[in-house]
Parts: C-alpha cells; structure tokens; sequence
C-alpha cells in the first residue's frame, strides 16, 4: 500500500506529485490549480456593501472516517457552518493538511475527495491550500485546518445583544447524532446502532430563514458542546433567562439509549449539522416552515423560549414538572461508572 | 426527548407524587436516604426534589463509587500511573477525583499512560495488543462492578494474559449502610435501596435495615416512576410501622440476587477492611484478590498499598456522604468548589450529591 513519506513534505517531485495526483485532481478551482503563494480574488467576486465574516477552524477527530462522514467532510461543513452562524454566504475556502508519515495515500485521496464534493455541495470555492508531513508518531493520521471568507449581506446583525425576552429557542433538527456515532465507532466500543452522523453544510438552511423574512436576533452552530453548551452560551451575563422544554427536544431513541449507556446528556453531546436560531416568538411558526422544507430541517422544532426570570440562567423543565439549571460541562464528557 | 417509554410516564409519575401528598399529609418530617449515587443524579435529572412535599425529605448516601474512593487510594493510582511501562486503565469518571496531589487526569497530562474504558475486558484488550505494557485496571465501585472485574481476571487467567492485574479498590454497600447507621449521626425514616447493586446481591441483602434498624427498605430502579414508587412504599410503610423490604424494581432485582455473579465474586475475591471517603475504615468492606489469584493483584505485583491521606482542606464530602450535612451547607458549595474546579470528589461525579445539589434550580 503506498503511503505518505517524508519525501512528500520535502518541497521536491514527490511533493509535486502529491499536489497534482491527489489534491488537484480532486480540486479543480483555476485559482487553486495556478499553485501561486496566495489566492488573488477579483473584487467582483463580491457583493457590494455588507460586511466581511472571517473564520477557522481545525479539524481533529478519531477515526478519520466515521458513519456518516470523514474529516475531509467535516473540514467544510464546521467553517461554514461558522460562516453561515455569522450570517454570512460562504465564498472561499483555505486547506492545510497536516500528514502523518505512513498515511495511506488512498487513504488521503479518499478525504481531499470528500472535501472537494463537500465544498462543491455548499457551493464554496476552495482557492488555497498547504500541506506539511510530520514523522511517525507526531500526529494522528490527518489533521486538517480550514479558513473561511464569506459575505454578509447588509442588515444582518446577529448578536446576543438582540436577542430579549418572549423570543422562540429552535434547533434544526435531532441532538447528538455526530458526538455519539463518532463516539460509537471508536475502538473499544461493541454497541451496534445504524446511527450516522449529520455532518452537513447548513449555509442553505441559513439562508432559507432569511429568504423568510424571518427577522432571526442570533444563530449557532451546536457543535462541541452541544445545544447544552450553545444556550449556555446564550444566557451567560445576559439580563434575560432560557427556558428549556425537556418533552420538546428532538432527540433519536438509539441517541437517548447509547448516552444513557454511557451515562452521557445527549444535550452536551456534539452536533455538526445542527444549527440553533432564536428568533421572535412569533416568528417561530414561519422560520420552522422554511427549515422543514428543508432535507437538513425536517426534524426542526422550537425547544424553548427566552424569559425575564432567572436572568443569566439555563432552566431545563422536565416532563415530570420538575426543573434543572444546566451548566457547562466542567471538561471532557467522561462516562459514569455503573 | 421522549420520555415515552412506561417507566418515563409524566401521568403516572403524578399519580404517584400524589399519593406521596395524600400520605404525608400531617406527618412529621419525613427523611429518606438514598443510598446510591445513581438515585441521586437521577432525582436531579428529573426534577423530583422540589415535587417532594416539604416535610419529605431525600439525603444522600455514601453510594457513588467515585465520592468513597479515598484521597490515599486516587494517590495509589497515580503512583502506579507514574511508573514507567505501566498502563492504568480506569472508568472515566475516576480521572478527574482529587487525591492529595491532582487527579489522574492531571497525571496523564503530564506523561502518563492513563487510559479511559468502558469495562475491564477493554483494559484486558488493551493488554493483548501491547504485550510490552503493564496494564492495571482500577477497580472503583460496588458489588455491581466487581463481578465484571472478577470476569476479566479469569479471563486473564484462563488465556494466560500476564501483563494484566487489578488494583483492587472495591467496597462493599451493606458494611457502609451499616457505617452510616452506627455513627448515630442521622436520623432517618427509610432508605432507598440501591438498584444495580441489588441486581447482584438480591433485596434480602438488605434485611437487616428492618431488622436491627427499624428502618423501610425500597430497592429502586433509576426511573422517575421507579424513585417515586420507593417513595411511596417508604411512606407507607411509616404510616404502617412495619418496616420491611420492599423490591419495588422486580424487573432487574430478585430476593437472592445474581447466582453467577455472586459466585465469581466468591471466587476471585475475599472481604477485606477498607477506607471510605466520609468514613474511614470500615471492618471488611472491601474487596481484595485471593491468593489463588495474587499474579492479577496491581497492589502486590507493584507493591502499592492506599495509605491514608488527609482531605483536601475544607472539604466536607465526608459530612456530606454520612447524610449529615445538605451540599449547600458546605461553605465551600458553589464558591471554592464546583463542577470546573471541584474540592471534593462529590462535586466531581454526576451521581455526587454536591454536583447533583449544584444542577437542581433552586427556589426563586
């Protein structure tokens, strides 16, 4: 099996043929294929007026291919899922592979393949890109680093700042399918589920909700972390408190069964196709219709609402009447003994 | 989510806090342990504290595996995690509990080889693939993780798997329900026995609460219908003054308990004294290697033995595992001490009563 070398990161042929078999056989962007030092973007490119969103982002993850997805996926649905949470249309898309000596080079084709028809379905170029290897035993495999450069058209402000009291909490579809199917297929673990993934590019169900006249006060993605993390988040040093319906949350059952195995809050579990929208209350009907219209949104629902009491606060309502504050994980999700 | 399934019915889950209502009615205050940690991150869970009558009361117990482990047992670990070629595989809810000097956690992120599974036969596999590593499963919990402990070491035995052992750090529940009792600290009306661990030992296990103690006993399952069923059993059975035994979680728990399970404790296992957070040592209630199965036994194989170690300053988990205290009368709850930074173990682990205590909205 031919794998990746150190020969491969040394700037010479086997460098060379790396970038042209694998990464631009897969890439076909004419500004990627020039190989200059850096993407030069002609200004019509870009809309006028707006603002500029800006992110990156690192993708690390075991195994690198997983029930529904691969890191290369990964690598465009989290950065534009960033760019999307900004409100921002996703336009251009950096790479930088970090690789293990010894990877196996189908291995890698296989991920910049991933990667291309990804970025291809979110409808973003990829316009530079980097590679490096590192000795055996330096990294895991595969890292890959993405930025993202996307267009916010005018009159977007998404910030906490607009978000108040009586607002509609929604989440765009099911909890913790990606954290608990990566987690499931990690050596070590017998459990045998059909659970995938949701790594999905969401910049298209963004922009569903605008395209709504939805007048949306805040999105996020809900990745590390979970919804649990993304309202925690919401409500931290605010004047105003989030109210959580327990009966509401969409959760899969094997999601509700692996979690209460592992002893896990599918809450804080990862999503990476998930995006949370608070929007007004009255609002919420409308921007749950366009979500749902959608293949990424069918499973939308409202999970909770803004409100005046317990300013700062998380408040889950339990189906038994009951209620608990939810707080950040302290660190890693760590199974409890049984 | 759901909450579909007969044990999560909000309707039947009502009908139950009712009846509570209805019996405690003009009753004295009422006080119920629960004896183990999973009842207690389960009434958190659920909200079921505050849909209590006030004059019932849930404290609770010495029952999370993690909270009794002691500061000197958690330094063990690390001590063994520390020497070099050795592997110490644990349940993840052990790598964060403070010893005298950090957690495990804080031993792996400075080098050493500290491995979070999800059994003991994960330890065993990783065993087999590196044949040049020591690997010693930490074997943290009660009655109901040991007979898989037990099982892992026959298997060891059986396919001659020699660079796997076992630091043995077991207990045993009835010697610590004992404990708590005798200490004359507590004034209790009932006790909700512990279900997994009844799974194993059978309800009659339990006997001696009405027995030497007048005490109700109610074996519970860890749904919302399972805990306030207890509940309800508990209350019954002050308003009749006849404490017994009551197996409210018939589908996992039956009267004798687990044959296969308790003969492979019996077989790999005898009692031993140990120290319990909260509660020192207590005589026989541990779980050691026998003789027959010393070449597992990480304590002689390495020559480590927990030795006492004082609590972190301030700390009042003890107090608090004894049912002695309420979290919130520690003067570190909340403040010094929470779930990103705990003092204490049962601030550490969701089945902690402080980490439970700290998830419950209080009223407003």
């Amino acid at each position: 099996m031919a794998r990746v070398t150190l020969g491969h990161g040394s700037g010479g042929e086997l460098t060379r043929r790396l970038i042209h078999d694998v990464f631009l056989k897969h890439l076909p962007d004419p500004e990627l294929g020039r190989l200059g030092d850096a993407a030069v973007l002609p200004r019509e490119g870009l809309p006028g007026g707006g603002s500029l969103a800006f992110t990156t982002d690192s993708y690390v993850i075991t195994p690198l291919e997983f029930p529904g997805g691969d890191i290369g996926h990964l690598a465009v649905c989290g950065t534009v899922n960033d760019l999307a949470a900004a409100g921002a249309r996703p336009l251009w898309l950096t790479a930088g592979w970090i690789l293990e000596e010894g990877l196996p080079l189908d291995l890698l084709e296989r991920q910049v393949a991933s990667l291309a028809a990804t970025a291809e379905a979110a409808g973003v170029r990829v316009v530079a890109g980097d590679t490096k290897v590192v000795p055996h035993g330096l990294a895991d495999g595969l890292y890959i680093n993405t930025a993202g450069l996307g267009w916010v058209p005018p009159g977007r402000l998404l910030r906490r700042e607009s978000v108040q009291p009586g607002d509609a909490i929604l989440v765009s579809g099911t909890l913790g399918d990606h954290g608990m199917a990566v987690m499931l297929a990690r050596q070590g673990m017998r459990l045998q589920t059909n659970l995938v993934s949701d790594a999905a590019p969401l910049n298209e169900l963004v922009e569903r909700l605008f395209a709504a006249g939805v007048p949306v006060h805040w999105l996020r993605d809900a990745t590390r972390g979970g919804l649990g993390g993304v309202l925690c988040e919401l409500a931290e040093t605010r004047p105003y408190g989030v109210r959580v319906e327990a009966t509401a949350l969409p959760v899969r059952p094997e999601v509700e069964a692996a979690a209460e195995l592992l002893g896990l809050d599918p809450l804080f579990v990862a999503n990476e196709g998930k995006m949370v929208a608070v929007v007004p209350g009255d609002q919420a009907e409308a921007a749950l219709t366009a979500w749902r219209a959608h293949p990424h949104g069918t499973q939308a629902a409202q999970v909770g609402v803004i409100t005046e009491e317990r300013p700062g606060q998380v408040l889950l309502r339990t189906a038994y009447g009951g209620a608990r504050v939810l707080r950040l994980p302290a660190g890693e999700l760590l199974p409890r003994i049984c | 989510m759901s909450g579909a399934s007969s044990y999560r019915n909000p309707p039947v889950v009502a009908g139950l806090l009712d009846r509570v209502r209805r019996l405690a009615v003009g009753r004295a205050p009422l006080r119920f342990m629960e004896f183990c940690g999973g009842h207690t991150h389960a009434i958190a869970e659920y909200g079921l504290r505050s849909l209590l009558p006030d004059n019932v009361r849930l404290s609770s117990g010495p029952g999370c595996p993690v909270c009794v482990t002691a500061s000197g047992e958690v330094d063990a670990a690390i001590a063994l995690a520390a020497r070099p070629g050795v592997t110490v595989a644990t349940f993840g809810d052990m790598m964060r509990v403070p010893g005298t000097a950090g957690s495990l956690s804080d031993a792996r992120a400075s080098g050493a080889d500290v491995r979070v599974v999800y059994s003991p036969r994960d330890a065993l596999e990783i065993a087999r693939a590196c044949p040049a590593a020591e690997v010693v499963f930490l074997g943290v919990g009660f009655e109901t993780t040991a007979p898989v402990v037990a099982a892992a070491v026959l298997e060891a035995e059986a396919s001659g798997v020699s660079n796997f052992s076992v630091l043995s750090l077991h207990k045993l529940t009835p010697p610590a329900m004992r404990a708590v009792l005798d200490a004359g600290e507590v004034r209790l009306d009932g006790i909700i026995g512990p279900g997994h661990v009844s799974a194993v030992l059978g309800s009659e296990a339990w006997g001696f609460l009405p027995r030497d103690y007048r005490l109700g006993c109610a074996v519970a399952g860890f749904e919302p219908t399972d805990v306030v069923s207890a509940v309800v059993a508990l209350v019954e059975m002050v308003a009749g003054e006849e404490p017994a035994v009551v197996n409210a979680y018939g589908r996992a728990v039956t009267a004798a308990g687990n044959r296969v399970a308790l003969q492979m404790l019996e077989q790999v296992f005898a009692p031993a004294d140990r120290e319990w957070r909260g509660l020192g040592f207590v005589p026989n209630s541990g779980l050691q290697l026998r003789p027959e199965y010393a070449d597992w036994d990480a304590g002689l194989r390495f020559d480590i033995r927990p030795s006492s170690a004082p609590e972190p300053p301030g700390c009042r988990c003890g107090e608090v595992l004894r049912g002695v205290i309420e979290p919130r009368q520690c003067p570190l709850f909340g403040r010094a001490c929470s779930p990103a930074s705990p003092v204490g173990p049962c601030m550490v682990s969701s089945e902690g009563a402080c980490a439970a205590h700290y998830s419950e909205a209080e009223e407003q």
